[in-house]
């Protein structure tokens, strides 16, 4: 069995950015197994603007983004392998993967980085009431349909969710000719990105409903239209409020949840955000195989998928070298208004700087963040407003963390 | 002039050619859709019934009892997924309890295996039910079964041994001409000296094209949910309430794919292809389950879908002449247990009903077998490693959900009875069938069938021919 110092499994951007950081650190034995036949992931089919803004300073499409990437993994020699899918990991980190050229191989693995990206959640994981026709679509499929396929899915389109990818779909199908006839939201608020709402639905004129969902599909072969019906505060269907609306085409951007299947063959402890647990250093609870990006928890913007990924291939080398922080682990709790946070545990030998990143439960404005220990107010920022759909973070620098020695607890506080 | 002509291909309409199939005659199959098994046997609760609940005497009790036991042979020969997991009915309450010991009777006069069962026996082998648990009766010969691949291995046989299958073929009109019958579909005609009738859903729609008929098919509608996989064994057995007048009630099992089935619900409805799912009638089903397991983590759904069971006026399978002709036999009404009684009815159909009709003369070649599957799960490392060398389109997967390689897809599209759809590959080999429910593979597929049949991707049907995925290249939207 081959030997393998490091086995990153996804070649996207959370992948790339950490074979890049780990072979900058020193990692020469690495491999990125990819099952797509290019690197890059979905990014892709991302091929509207509005990437590298934090990384690059620059408004990059998905496809010149992940080239820059692309050229390093090059110009470092780090090794892939492409078409090929990852059936196996243990605990033990033995790797199994398989392809054309090499049939199915076992590698030994020191260390793994699991990249593999989210999906998209289902009509059948929503239930959607109705009929099983044709002209039910998650976004990502109708994207990678119309932009790496050159196919359209539809021309008269109801959109549920207003996810990211909802958004831009939105947009990308109005351009290429097809008729959006509205997005409609399940909860008060949309879920995706102030600017996309803007540059997706508001500058096309097309319409947004919150607090409303699909009650039912109608279609024999292909969809024929779907009802919507306003929702009451805890999402069930208002009955009275059924609006018909003629479509041949139903999308679906209903949430995006982290892609684990190979982590939860090995019994990982999993958090609520669908992706492991995690120390500072992306290590899962299991010793060696580490995780960032999408399949850690679904980020809105690839620039932060980047910079976690650097942050597990930085934590793999340091754990290759013996030089990860392993003393006992200082768990991170969620107080009043936050629905997640990564790390979920950090260690207490840690001397490098922390950020935390987290989303709010729902909408707020004039607040605080608040992170303690032990009653010990450790960091209290101010801000205007926060919402679900944007992931915030809070940097603390090694001094404050070294302050720290029992439960951090992240908090919102009013004003 | 075909010997026995077939209409639908179900699993009743499928084993029976199957069964023809070892004798020399000209069998033709005719379905509506464009895929074998693509109405209720493709929605059902894959279970192989033991026999203990239909009443005493009926062809379901029978058939049921006939036919389980030749699920052993049958799957191995159609190399399909079975599993005798054993079912367990369960009491909850004291009335329930008492209603245990007829259960018990009934399946006495039936012949099946059973063994009562104490609140701690059930908790010690099913340790996720209920605490309510009262008792229950384990019937050890009951099991799962790959339904999708029973019907398409079982027709993809009979056409190796000779039997024709004519897909999208909906009959119009059957007429009786002297000693044969000309049946028109909307396409074709075909001239049968023997017409077996397995409409499934619209049997009697078909039985009346020959003659007046004094029962009627009424479609009786079931939801289910599919959970994703998650801890192995988390439900060993196939869990029932007691029966009620309804029907068996709603089953918690597992699969033979590693998922777990929950449903059905039991509505009778006035159309025959309504297959939409309801909120309501799903959260009644739920409330049902978790009665009986407590701790079913329903956040792991991947989808829900319906069947319909076609249920006759008698309440009981019709296997039998019309009467007005014995060279027309009606195959109808068969709701559950009819997964597990269509082998014995399709024996008893050649055996008791086609043979008086014609010479069955044995054919010398006839093979009971299906071309082997890989099973690459199966084998160990050494020959796994010397298959993927010589069949390296197995080593590239297509559905990383479900596991599902280029090289079995190709194998698929090379067999005699291949998809045409994205559904009937989804059936045949499990792509799409996972927690991303296709998002991922769909695309893959849908250019795989566009390539093997020389056909536009726009062609290429999410399920039966009106269905398509795609409506335009871009720039062509008008």
């Amino acid at each position: 069995m081959e030997n393998i110092d490091l086995v990153i499994i996804g070649g996207g951007s959370a992948g790339m950015a950490a074979a890049i950081q780990a072979k900058k650190e020193g990692v020469d034995n690495l491999l990125i197994i990819e099952k797509m036949n290019v690197l890059g992931g979905i990014l892709n089919q991302c091929i509207h603007n509005g990437f590298g803004l934090t990384e690059f300073k620059e408004e990059l499409t998905g496809p010149e983004y992940l080239q820059r990437f692309v050229d390093q993994i090059h110009q470092m020699d780090i090794h892939y392998k492409l078409n090929t899918a990852v059936t196996n990991i243990s605990k033990d980190k033995v790797v199994t993967f398989s392809n054309q050229e090499d049939g199915s191989v076992t590698v030994q693995a020191k260390a793994i980085i699991m990249a593999t990206g989210c999906y998209e959640r289902s009509a059948g994981a929503i239930q959607l009431p109705g009929d099983r026709c044709s002209g039910i679509i998650t976004a990502g499929t109708a994207q990678k349909y119309l932009n790496i396929h050159g196919y359209l899915c539809g021309k008269r389109i109801v959109i549920l969710g207003s996810g990211d990818i909802g958004l831009i779909m939105a947009r990308r199908l109005t351009l290429e000719g097809a008729k959006v006839i509205c997005v409609s939201e399940i909860m008060p608020y949309s879920n995706g990105l102030n600017r996309n709402i803007a540059q997706c639905l508001n500058d096309y004129q097309i319409p947004l409903y919150l607090s409303r969902s699909v009650s039912r599909v109608i279609g024999k072969g292909r969809l024929e239209k779907v009802v919507l019906s306003a929702v009451d505060e805890k999402l069930n269907f208002i009955p009275g409020t059924e609006m018909e609306i003629p479509c041949d085409t139903l999308i679906l951007s209903v949430g995006l949840i982290p892609y684990v299947s190979l982590l939860e063959n090995i019994d990982t402890p999993m958090s609520s955000t669908k992706g492991a647990i995690v120390s500072e250093h992306m290590e899962t609870a299991v010793d060696g195989i580490f995780t960032c990006g999408n399949c850690l928890h679904v980020h809105d913007v690839v620039d932060f998928v980047t910079d976690e990924g650097r942050l597990a291939g930085h934590g793999a080398a340091l754990y290759l070298k013996h030089l990860l922080p392993s003393d006992k682990s200082i768990p991170v709790s969620l107080g009043e208004g936050i629905s997640y946070v990564v790390p979920q545990n950090i260690k207490s030998d840690n001397r490098e700087d922390i950020t935390f990143k987290f989303r709010v439960k729902k909408p707020i404005k004039d607040v605080y963040i608040v992170v303690e220990s032990d009653h010990q107010v450790i960091s209290k920022i101010f801000k205007p407003a926060l919402i679900p759909s944007e992931m915030a973070m809070v940097k603390l620098d090694s001094q404050k963390i070294s302050q720290i020695k029992s439960e951090v607890v992240i908090r919102l506080e009013g004003r | 002039m075909h010997d026995v002509l077939i209409i639908g291909a179900g699993i009743t309409g499928t084993l029976i050619a199957r069964e023809l199939s070892r004798y020399k005659l000209d069998v033709v199959v005719l379905e509506k859709s464009n895929d074998v098994g693509n109405k209720t046997t493709n929605a059902n609760s894959a279970i192989i019934h033991s026999g203990c609940d239909p009443e005493p005497g009926t062809n379901k009790a029978k058939f049921n009892v006939l036919g389980n036991p030749m699920f052993d042979e049958l799957a191995k020969q159609l190399d399909v997924s079975f599993r005798r997991n054993g079912s367990l009915t369960i009491a909850l309450d004291d009335e329930q309890l008492r209603a245990l010991d007829d259960l018990l009777k009934r399946s006495k006069i039936n012949g099946v295996p059973a063994t009562r069962l104490t609140k701690e026996q059930v908790l010690e082998i099913e340790p996720r039910i209920s605490q309510q648990v009262r008792g229950a009766i384990l019937f050890p010969t009951a099991g799962i079964i790959d339904p999708f691949n029973l019907c398409i291995h079982a027709m993809e046989n009979a056409i190796d041994n000779g039997v024709h299958l004519f897909l999208k073929q909906e009959v119009t009109a059957i007429e009786k001409v002297n000693d044969y019958f000309v049946v028109k579909t909307k396409a074709q005609e075909f001239t049968s000296r023997i017409v077996i009738n397995a409409a499934g859903n619209y049997a009697d729609i078909i039985a009346q094209m020959v003659e007046p008929i004094d029962w009627s098919i009424t479609s009786r509608k079931g939801e289910y949910f599919i959970l994703d996989h998650f801890g192995k064994d988390f439900v060993k057995h196939t869990i029932f309430p007691l029966p009620s007048a309804k029907g068996k009630g709603v089953l918690v099992s597992p699969t033979t794919s590693d998922n777990y089935i929950v449903g059905p619900s039991s509505e009778v409805i006035p159309s025959r292809d309504d297959y939409a799912t309801d909120g309501l009638t799903l959260q009644n089903v739920k409330q049902q389950a978790l009665a009986m397991v407590p701790s079913i983590p329903f956040g792991k759904v991947i989808r829900v879908f319906s069947g319909l069971r076609p249920s006759c006026s008698r309440h009981d399978f019709i296997i039998e002449y019309a009467k007005s002709t014995d060279r027309f036999i009606n195959v109808a009404g068969i709701e559950s247990p009819g997964l597990v009684s269509s082998p014995a009815i399709a024996r008893y159909v050649v055996n008791e009903l086609v043979k008086p009709l014609i010479s069955l003369i044995n054919k010398e070649d006839f093979n009971p077998f299906v071309r082997p599957y890989a099973h690459l799960k199966e084998m160990d490392e050494k020959s796994k490693e010397s298959f993927l060398k010589q069949n390296p389109e197995y080593g590239q997967l297509v559905c990383s959900c479900e596991k599902v390689s280029l090289g079995e897809i190709k194998d698929l599209l090379s067999r005699s009875c291949p998809p045409h759809s994205v559904k009937g590959v989804k059936r045949r080999t499990r792509a799409g069938f996972g927690r991303c429910q296709g998002g991922f593979c769909q695309p893959k597929v849908v250019f795989l069938l566009a390539n093997h049949y020389g056909i536009s991707p726009l062609d290429v049907p999410l399920d039966d021919v009106d269905s398509p995925i795609l409506v335009s290249r871009v720039k062509e939207v008008k």
